[in-house]
Protein backbone atom coordinates (compact mmCIF):
# COMPACT_ATOMS: atom_id res chain seq x y z
CA UNK A 1 0.00 0.00 0.00
CA UNK A 2 2.69 2.29 0.56
CA UNK A 3 4.61 1.16 -2.44
CA UNK A 4 1.37 2.29 -4.00
CA UNK A 5 1.08 5.81 -2.42
CA UNK A 6 5.02 6.42 -3.56
CA UNK A 7 4.16 5.67 -6.50
CA UNK A 8 1.66 7.73 -7.46
CA UNK A 9 2.97 10.70 -5.80
CA UNK A 10 6.00 9.97 -7.47
CA UNK A 11 4.18 10.21 -10.48
CA UNK A 12 1.95 12.97 -9.66
CA UNK A 13 5.54 15.02 -9.25
CA UNK A 14 7.26 13.66 -12.49
CA UNK A 15 6.76 15.67 -15.98
CA UNK A 16 2.95 15.31 -17.21
CA UNK A 17 1.69 14.33 -13.52
CA UNK A 18 -0.52 17.47 -13.07
CA UNK A 19 0.93 18.19 -10.24
CA UNK A 20 -0.20 22.08 -9.32
CA UNK A 21 -2.52 21.83 -12.08
CA UNK A 22 -5.30 22.02 -9.66
CA UNK A 23 -3.28 24.89 -8.09
CA UNK A 24 -3.05 26.93 -10.87
CA UNK A 25 -6.40 26.27 -11.26
CA UNK A 26 -7.96 27.62 -8.10
CA UNK A 27 -5.40 30.41 -8.28
CA UNK A 28 -7.14 31.78 -11.85
CA UNK A 29 -10.47 30.81 -10.69
CA UNK A 30 -10.29 33.28 -7.31
CA UNK A 31 -8.41 35.98 -9.31
CA UNK A 32 -10.68 36.27 -12.18
CA UNK A 33 -13.57 36.77 -9.34
CA UNK A 34 -12.88 40.37 -8.75
CA UNK A 35 -12.70 41.26 -12.31
CA UNK A 36 -16.01 39.62 -12.68
CA UNK A 37 -18.03 40.89 -9.35
CA UNK A 38 -16.07 44.82 -9.64
CA UNK A 39 -14.09 46.61 -6.86
CA UNK A 40 -16.48 46.34 -4.52
CA UNK A 41 -14.42 44.87 -1.48
CA UNK A 42 -17.11 44.90 0.79
CA UNK A 43 -19.22 42.68 -1.39
CA UNK A 44 -16.03 40.66 -1.88
CA UNK A 45 -15.50 40.05 1.42
CA UNK A 46 -18.83 38.76 2.23
CA UNK A 47 -18.21 36.45 -0.68
CA UNK A 48 -14.76 35.26 -0.04
CA UNK A 49 -15.15 31.97 2.13
CA UNK A 50 -17.75 31.04 -0.52
CA UNK A 51 -15.90 31.65 -3.50
CA UNK A 52 -12.44 30.09 -2.16
CA UNK A 53 -14.78 26.91 -1.17
CA UNK A 54 -16.13 26.84 -4.76
CA UNK A 55 -12.96 27.21 -6.79
CA UNK A 56 -11.17 24.88 -4.42
CA UNK A 57 -14.11 21.81 -5.09
CA UNK A 58 -13.64 22.87 -8.50
CA UNK A 59 -10.00 22.56 -8.87
CA UNK A 60 -10.35 19.48 -7.17
CA UNK A 61 -12.53 18.12 -9.86
CA UNK A 62 -9.82 19.19 -12.55
CA UNK A 63 -7.85 15.56 -11.61
CA UNK A 64 -9.95 13.57 -11.19
CA UNK A 65 -10.04 12.26 -14.75
CA UNK A 66 -6.63 11.41 -14.58
CA UNK A 67 -6.98 9.33 -11.02
CA UNK A 68 -7.71 5.96 -12.63
CA UNK A 69 -8.06 6.62 -16.43
CA UNK A 70 -4.27 6.48 -16.55
CA UNK A 71 -3.95 3.20 -14.78
CA UNK A 72 -6.44 1.58 -17.19
CA UNK A 73 -5.15 2.38 -20.22
CA UNK A 74 -1.48 0.90 -19.42
CA UNK A 75 -3.00 -2.15 -17.89
CA UNK A 76 -1.75 -1.16 -14.38
CA UNK A 77 -5.34 -1.72 -13.29
CA UNK A 78 -6.13 -4.61 -14.53
CA UNK A 79 -2.31 -5.93 -12.81
CA UNK A 80 -3.61 -4.59 -9.34
CA UNK A 81 -7.21 -6.54 -8.91
CA UNK A 82 -5.18 -9.50 -9.74
CA UNK A 83 -2.23 -8.68 -6.84
CA UNK A 84 -2.92 -9.70 -3.40
CA UNK A 85 -3.63 -5.97 -2.42
CA UNK A 86 -7.37 -5.83 -1.37
CA UNK A 87 -9.16 -3.20 -4.40
CA UNK A 88 -10.37 -1.47 -1.15
CA UNK A 89 -7.48 -0.75 -0.04
CA UNK A 90 -5.98 0.03 -3.64
CA UNK A 91 -8.91 2.94 -3.96
CA UNK A 92 -8.12 4.26 -0.62
CA UNK A 93 -4.54 4.63 -1.16
CA UNK A 94 -5.01 6.21 -4.36
CA UNK A 95 -7.85 9.11 -3.06
CA UNK A 96 -5.05 9.83 -0.25
CA UNK A 97 -2.62 9.83 -3.39
CA UNK A 98 -5.55 12.64 -5.04
CA UNK A 99 -5.56 14.42 -1.60
CA UNK A 100 -2.20 14.65 -0.72
CA UNK A 101 -1.40 16.11 -4.41
CA UNK A 102 -4.27 18.62 -4.75
CA UNK A 103 -6.07 18.72 -1.81
CA UNK A 104 -3.23 19.60 0.43
CA UNK A 105 -1.73 22.38 -1.70
CA UNK A 106 -5.39 23.57 -2.09
CA UNK A 107 -5.76 24.10 1.74
CA UNK A 108 -2.31 25.91 2.65
CA UNK A 109 -2.94 28.38 -0.50
CA UNK A 110 -6.63 29.20 0.22
CA UNK A 111 -5.17 32.08 2.95
CA UNK A 112 -3.08 33.58 0.20
CA UNK A 113 -5.68 33.91 -2.13
CA UNK A 114 -8.62 35.07 0.56
CA UNK A 115 -5.87 38.17 0.92
CA UNK A 116 -7.14 38.58 -3.01
CA UNK A 117 -10.62 38.60 -1.78
CA UNK A 118 -10.31 40.42 1.05
CA UNK A 119 -11.75 37.80 3.38
CA UNK A 120 -11.87 39.11 6.90
CA UNK A 121 -9.28 38.46 9.39
CA UNK A 122 -10.98 36.15 11.84
CA UNK A 123 -12.24 34.02 8.70
CA UNK A 124 -8.63 32.63 7.48
CA UNK A 125 -8.58 30.30 10.57
CA UNK A 126 -11.71 28.88 9.53
CA UNK A 127 -11.06 28.59 6.06
CA UNK A 128 -8.14 26.35 6.25
CA UNK A 129 -9.48 23.94 8.67
CA UNK A 130 -12.87 23.97 7.28
CA UNK A 131 -11.17 22.83 3.49
CA UNK A 132 -8.75 20.54 5.56
CA UNK A 133 -11.73 18.77 7.08
CA UNK A 134 -13.75 18.91 3.87
CA UNK A 135 -11.31 18.20 0.71
CA UNK A 136 -11.03 14.38 1.65
CA UNK A 137 -14.19 13.90 1.43
CA UNK A 138 -14.09 15.67 -2.53
CA UNK A 139 -11.15 13.38 -3.55
CA UNK A 140 -12.75 9.90 -1.69
CA UNK A 141 -16.06 10.75 -3.86
CA UNK A 142 -14.46 11.69 -7.17
CA UNK A 143 -12.33 8.75 -6.56
CA UNK A 144 -15.89 6.67 -6.71
CA UNK A 145 -16.76 9.05 -9.66
CA UNK A 146 -13.39 7.92 -11.40
CA UNK A 147 -14.22 4.08 -10.31
CA UNK A 148 -17.91 4.53 -11.88
CA UNK A 149 -16.18 6.24 -15.43
CA UNK A 150 -13.15 4.20 -16.11
CA UNK A 151 -13.09 2.60 -19.39
CA UNK A 152 -15.39 5.40 -21.16
CA UNK A 153 -13.59 6.94 -23.61
CA UNK A 154 -13.63 10.64 -22.75
CA UNK A 155 -15.07 10.36 -19.26
CA UNK A 156 -14.39 13.48 -17.79
CA UNK A 157 -17.11 15.77 -18.35
CA UNK A 158 -19.26 12.38 -17.28
CA UNK A 159 -17.29 12.11 -14.55
CA UNK A 160 -17.87 16.30 -13.37
CA UNK A 161 -21.77 15.49 -13.66
CA UNK A 162 -21.64 12.50 -11.68
CA UNK A 163 -19.28 14.00 -8.70
CA UNK A 164 -20.79 17.56 -8.54
CA UNK A 165 -23.60 16.58 -7.26
CA UNK A 166 -22.45 14.68 -4.75
CA UNK A 167 -20.15 17.10 -3.68
CA UNK A 168 -23.14 19.50 -2.48
CA UNK A 169 -23.56 18.66 1.05
CA UNK A 170 -19.73 19.11 1.74
CA UNK A 171 -19.78 22.47 0.02
CA UNK A 172 -23.23 23.36 1.75
CA UNK A 173 -21.33 22.83 5.56
CA UNK A 174 -17.54 23.25 4.13
CA UNK A 175 -18.65 26.94 3.21
CA UNK A 176 -21.24 27.63 5.98
CA UNK A 177 -18.64 27.00 8.24
CA UNK A 178 -15.94 29.32 6.53
CA UNK A 179 -18.69 31.76 6.20
CA UNK A 180 -19.27 31.75 9.86
CA UNK A 181 -15.93 31.51 11.14
CA UNK A 182 -15.43 35.08 8.85
CA UNK A 183 -18.26 36.60 10.25
CA UNK A 184 -17.39 36.01 13.70
CA UNK A 185 -20.35 34.10 14.42
CA UNK A 186 -19.66 29.89 16.27
CA UNK A 187 -18.66 27.34 12.85
CA UNK A 188 -18.38 24.52 15.58
CA UNK A 189 -21.99 22.64 14.10
CA UNK A 190 -21.21 23.37 10.20
CA UNK A 191 -17.79 21.75 11.13
CA UNK A 192 -18.80 18.78 13.21
CA UNK A 193 -21.47 18.04 10.01
CA UNK A 194 -18.48 18.51 7.42
CA UNK A 195 -16.48 15.97 9.61
CA UNK A 196 -18.89 13.57 9.67
CA UNK A 197 -20.05 13.52 6.01
CA UNK A 198 -15.98 13.24 5.90
CA UNK A 199 -15.56 10.62 7.85
CA UNK A 200 -18.62 8.57 6.35
CA UNK A 201 -17.58 9.30 2.71
CA UNK A 202 -14.32 7.65 4.04
CA UNK A 203 -15.61 4.49 5.73
CA UNK A 204 -17.84 3.92 3.06
CA UNK A 205 -16.53 5.30 -0.34
CA UNK A 206 -13.70 2.90 -1.04
CA UNK A 207 -16.03 -0.56 -1.00
CA UNK A 208 -18.26 1.55 -3.67
CA UNK A 209 -15.34 2.14 -5.60
CA UNK A 210 -13.99 -1.17 -5.12
CA UNK A 211 -17.14 -2.99 -6.56
CA UNK A 212 -17.94 -0.39 -9.24
CA UNK A 213 -13.97 -0.84 -10.42
CA UNK A 214 -14.57 -4.64 -10.75
CA UNK A 215 -17.84 -4.20 -12.81
CA UNK A 216 -15.80 -1.61 -15.17
CA UNK A 217 -13.26 -4.11 -15.71
CA UNK A 218 -15.08 -7.22 -16.65
CA UNK B 1 -0.68 -25.63 -6.37
CA UNK B 2 -2.97 -27.31 -8.75
CA UNK B 3 -5.18 -24.87 -10.52
CA UNK B 4 -8.64 -26.85 -11.76
CA UNK B 5 -11.01 -25.86 -14.26
CA UNK B 6 -14.08 -27.37 -14.65
CA UNK B 7 -17.12 -27.18 -17.16
CA UNK B 8 -16.39 -23.55 -18.04
CA UNK B 9 -18.86 -21.62 -19.52
CA UNK B 10 -17.31 -17.90 -20.54
CA UNK B 11 -18.91 -14.79 -22.17
CA UNK B 12 -17.87 -11.59 -23.33
CA UNK B 13 -19.90 -8.37 -23.58
CA UNK B 14 -23.07 -10.83 -22.53
CA UNK B 15 -22.21 -13.13 -25.84
CA UNK B 16 -20.99 -16.71 -24.53
CA UNK B 17 -17.48 -17.20 -26.19
CA UNK B 18 -16.58 -20.74 -24.91
CA UNK B 19 -18.78 -23.69 -23.36
CA UNK B 20 -18.15 -26.95 -21.52
CA UNK B 21 -14.22 -26.01 -20.99
CA UNK B 22 -12.53 -28.48 -18.39
CA UNK B 23 -8.90 -29.02 -17.70
CA UNK B 24 -6.30 -29.25 -14.74
CA UNK B 25 -2.90 -27.37 -14.67
CA UNK B 26 -0.44 -29.11 -12.33
CA UNK B 27 2.53 -27.47 -10.32
CA UNK B 28 5.32 -27.91 -12.65
CA UNK B 29 3.62 -28.23 -16.07
CA UNK B 30 2.62 -25.58 -19.02
CA UNK B 31 -0.32 -25.66 -20.75
CA UNK B 32 -0.72 -23.61 -23.99
CA UNK B 33 -4.44 -22.05 -25.49
CA UNK B 34 -4.21 -22.32 -29.11
CA UNK B 35 -7.11 -20.92 -31.04
CA UNK B 36 -8.14 -18.66 -33.89
CA UNK B 37 -8.59 -15.06 -33.11
CA UNK B 38 -12.14 -14.02 -31.41
CA UNK B 39 -12.51 -17.61 -30.24
CA UNK B 40 -11.82 -16.75 -26.27
CA UNK B 41 -8.78 -17.60 -25.25
CA UNK B 42 -8.25 -13.63 -23.57
CA UNK B 43 -11.68 -13.85 -21.80
CA UNK B 44 -10.91 -17.61 -20.72
CA UNK B 45 -7.34 -16.04 -19.59
CA UNK B 46 -9.14 -13.48 -17.81
CA UNK B 47 -11.77 -15.56 -15.84
CA UNK B 48 -8.78 -17.57 -14.63
CA UNK B 49 -7.27 -14.52 -13.00
CA UNK B 50 -10.07 -13.65 -11.43
CA UNK B 51 -10.66 -10.05 -13.91
CA UNK B 52 -14.21 -11.40 -14.28
CA UNK B 53 -16.35 -13.95 -13.25
CA UNK B 54 -17.64 -17.56 -15.10
CA UNK B 55 -21.21 -17.59 -16.47
CA UNK B 56 -20.82 -21.51 -15.38
CA UNK B 57 -18.44 -23.66 -14.06
CA UNK B 58 -16.03 -23.57 -11.02
CA UNK B 59 -12.81 -22.54 -11.11
CA UNK B 60 -10.38 -23.96 -8.06
CA UNK B 61 -6.66 -23.71 -6.39
CA UNK B 62 -5.98 -19.75 -8.08
CA UNK B 63 -6.74 -17.46 -5.02
CA UNK B 64 -3.75 -15.09 -4.45
CA UNK B 65 -1.95 -17.79 -6.58
CA UNK B 66 -1.79 -15.67 -9.92
CA UNK B 67 0.20 -13.88 -11.75
CA UNK B 68 -1.01 -12.81 -14.87
CA UNK B 69 0.28 -10.48 -18.20
CA UNK B 70 -2.29 -9.36 -20.49
CA UNK B 71 -1.82 -7.16 -23.43
CA UNK B 72 -0.82 -4.21 -22.00
CA UNK B 73 2.42 -4.61 -19.60
CA UNK B 74 1.27 -2.04 -16.56
CA UNK B 75 3.94 -0.13 -16.71
CA UNK B 76 4.31 3.84 -16.03
CA UNK B 77 6.44 5.54 -18.73
CA UNK B 78 7.34 8.12 -16.20
CA UNK B 79 9.43 5.98 -13.82
CA UNK B 80 12.54 4.03 -14.74
CA UNK B 81 12.75 0.24 -14.93
CA UNK B 82 14.12 -0.21 -11.97
CA UNK B 83 11.29 1.97 -10.45
CA UNK B 84 8.52 0.41 -12.12
CA UNK B 85 9.91 -3.24 -11.21
CA UNK B 86 10.69 -2.41 -7.68
CA UNK B 87 6.67 -0.94 -7.60
CA UNK B 88 5.42 -4.43 -8.53
CA UNK B 89 7.75 -6.15 -6.15
CA UNK B 90 6.59 -4.47 -3.36
CA UNK B 91 2.80 -4.93 -4.32
CA UNK B 92 3.20 -8.69 -3.85
CA UNK B 93 5.67 -8.03 -0.79
CA UNK B 94 8.85 -8.69 -2.20
CA UNK B 95 11.76 -6.52 -2.32
CA UNK B 96 15.06 -8.12 -5.16
CA UNK B 97 14.08 -7.87 -8.30
CA UNK B 98 18.17 -8.67 -9.42
CA UNK B 99 16.82 -11.93 -10.68
CA UNK B 100 13.60 -10.53 -12.72
CA UNK B 101 16.43 -8.13 -14.22
CA UNK B 102 19.10 -11.02 -15.04
CA UNK B 103 16.92 -13.14 -16.68
CA UNK B 104 15.97 -10.33 -19.56
CA UNK B 105 19.14 -8.61 -19.29
CA UNK B 106 17.39 -4.90 -18.65
CA UNK B 107 20.89 -4.30 -16.11
CA UNK B 108 22.03 -1.89 -19.10
CA UNK B 109 18.32 -0.23 -18.96
CA UNK B 110 17.78 -0.47 -15.12
CA UNK B 111 17.72 3.49 -14.97
CA UNK B 112 16.44 4.35 -18.34
CA UNK B 113 12.50 5.81 -18.59
CA UNK B 114 10.16 2.87 -19.10
CA UNK B 115 8.61 5.44 -21.82
CA UNK B 116 11.64 5.75 -23.61
CA UNK B 117 12.05 2.27 -24.39
CA UNK B 118 11.14 0.28 -27.35
CA UNK B 119 7.97 -2.12 -27.75
CA UNK B 120 10.25 -5.21 -27.24
CA UNK B 121 11.95 -3.44 -24.44
CA UNK B 122 8.46 -2.86 -22.59
CA UNK B 123 7.52 -6.43 -23.18
CA UNK B 124 10.82 -7.96 -21.67
CA UNK B 125 10.31 -5.29 -18.47
CA UNK B 126 6.59 -6.46 -18.96
CA UNK B 127 7.22 -10.07 -18.54
CA UNK B 128 10.02 -9.52 -15.89
CA UNK B 129 7.10 -8.45 -13.78
CA UNK B 130 6.23 -12.04 -13.39
CA UNK B 131 9.54 -12.92 -11.59
CA UNK B 132 9.19 -10.21 -8.92
CA UNK B 133 6.05 -11.59 -8.22
CA UNK B 134 6.82 -14.56 -6.68
CA UNK B 135 3.16 -16.20 -8.07
CA UNK B 136 3.18 -19.77 -8.76
CA UNK B 137 1.06 -19.63 -11.95
CA UNK B 138 1.45 -17.56 -14.64
CA UNK B 139 -1.34 -16.50 -16.54
CA UNK B 140 0.11 -15.14 -19.97
CA UNK B 141 -1.62 -13.42 -22.77
CA UNK B 142 -0.15 -13.39 -26.19
CA UNK B 143 3.88 -13.03 -24.04
CA UNK B 144 6.07 -13.47 -27.19
CA UNK B 145 3.89 -10.01 -28.89
CA UNK B 146 6.78 -7.84 -30.22
CA UNK B 147 9.87 -9.85 -28.93
CA UNK B 148 12.80 -10.58 -30.90
CA UNK B 149 14.23 -14.13 -31.33
CA UNK B 150 16.93 -13.64 -28.56
CA UNK B 151 13.98 -12.44 -26.19
CA UNK B 152 12.03 -15.23 -27.09
CA UNK B 153 15.37 -17.53 -25.80
CA UNK B 154 15.48 -15.25 -22.36
CA UNK B 155 11.25 -15.63 -21.99
CA UNK B 156 11.56 -19.46 -22.78
CA UNK B 157 14.27 -20.24 -20.44
CA UNK B 158 12.71 -17.96 -17.66
CA UNK B 159 9.19 -20.28 -18.42
CA UNK B 160 11.85 -23.39 -17.82
CA UNK B 161 13.17 -21.74 -14.77
CA UNK B 162 9.64 -21.50 -13.21
CA UNK B 163 8.18 -24.55 -13.93
CA UNK B 164 11.50 -26.32 -12.95
CA UNK B 165 11.01 -24.29 -9.07
CA UNK B 166 7.18 -26.07 -9.14
CA UNK B 167 5.15 -23.34 -10.77
CA UNK B 168 3.59 -23.49 -13.79
CA UNK B 169 2.28 -21.60 -16.52
CA UNK B 170 -1.00 -21.04 -19.00
CA UNK B 171 -0.22 -19.26 -21.59
CA UNK B 172 -2.27 -18.08 -25.02
CA UNK B 173 0.46 -18.50 -28.02
CA UNK B 174 1.05 -18.94 -31.35
CA UNK B 175 4.84 -19.52 -31.41
CA UNK B 176 6.66 -22.81 -30.31
CA UNK B 177 9.06 -22.16 -27.38
CA UNK B 178 10.46 -25.51 -26.95
CA UNK B 179 8.74 -26.45 -23.94
CA UNK B 180 7.15 -29.78 -22.92
CA UNK B 181 4.01 -28.07 -22.81
CA UNK B 182 0.37 -29.52 -23.02
CA UNK B 183 -1.65 -27.72 -26.19
CA UNK B 184 -5.63 -27.14 -25.73
CA UNK B 185 -7.15 -25.89 -29.21
CA UNK B 186 -10.48 -24.38 -27.97
CA UNK B 187 -12.01 -23.99 -31.20
CA UNK B 188 -14.17 -27.21 -30.32
CA UNK B 189 -15.32 -25.56 -27.45
CA UNK B 190 -16.96 -22.63 -28.80
CA UNK B 191 -20.30 -21.54 -27.66
CA UNK B 192 -23.09 -20.85 -29.93
CA UNK B 193 -23.23 -17.18 -30.58
CA UNK B 194 -26.86 -17.19 -31.35
CA UNK B 195 -27.33 -17.73 -27.11
CA UNK B 196 -27.15 -14.90 -24.88
CA UNK B 197 -26.51 -15.17 -21.15
CA UNK B 198 -27.93 -12.66 -18.79
CA UNK B 199 -28.36 -8.73 -19.78
CA UNK B 200 -25.78 -6.84 -21.20
CA UNK B 201 -25.34 -2.67 -21.30
CA UNK B 202 -23.65 -2.87 -23.81
CA UNK B 203 -25.57 -0.49 -26.18
CA UNK B 204 -25.18 2.18 -23.26
CA UNK B 205 -21.16 2.22 -23.28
Amino acid sequence: MIALLMRDLRLAFRAGGGFGLGLAFFLIVTTLVPFSVGPQPALLSTIAAGVLWLGALLACLLSLDRLLALDYEDGTLDLLLTAPLPLEAAVSVKALAHWITTGLPLVLAAPVLGVLLNLPGAGYGWLVISLAIGTPALSVIGTFGAALTVGIKRGGLLLSLLVLPLYVPTLIFGAEAARRGAAGLDPATPLLMLAGITLATIALMPFASAAVLRMGLR
Amino acid sequence: MTLKASNLTLARGGVPVLTGLSFVLEPGAALILRGPNGAGKTTLLRTIAGLQPAVEGEISGVADQIAYAGHADGLKAMLTVRENLVFWAQVFGRHDITPALDAYALHPLADRLAGTLSAGQKRRLGLSRLLVTGCPIWVLDEPTVSLDTDAVAMFAAAVRAHLAQGGSALMATHIDLGLEADVIDITPYRAMTTLRVGASDEAFL
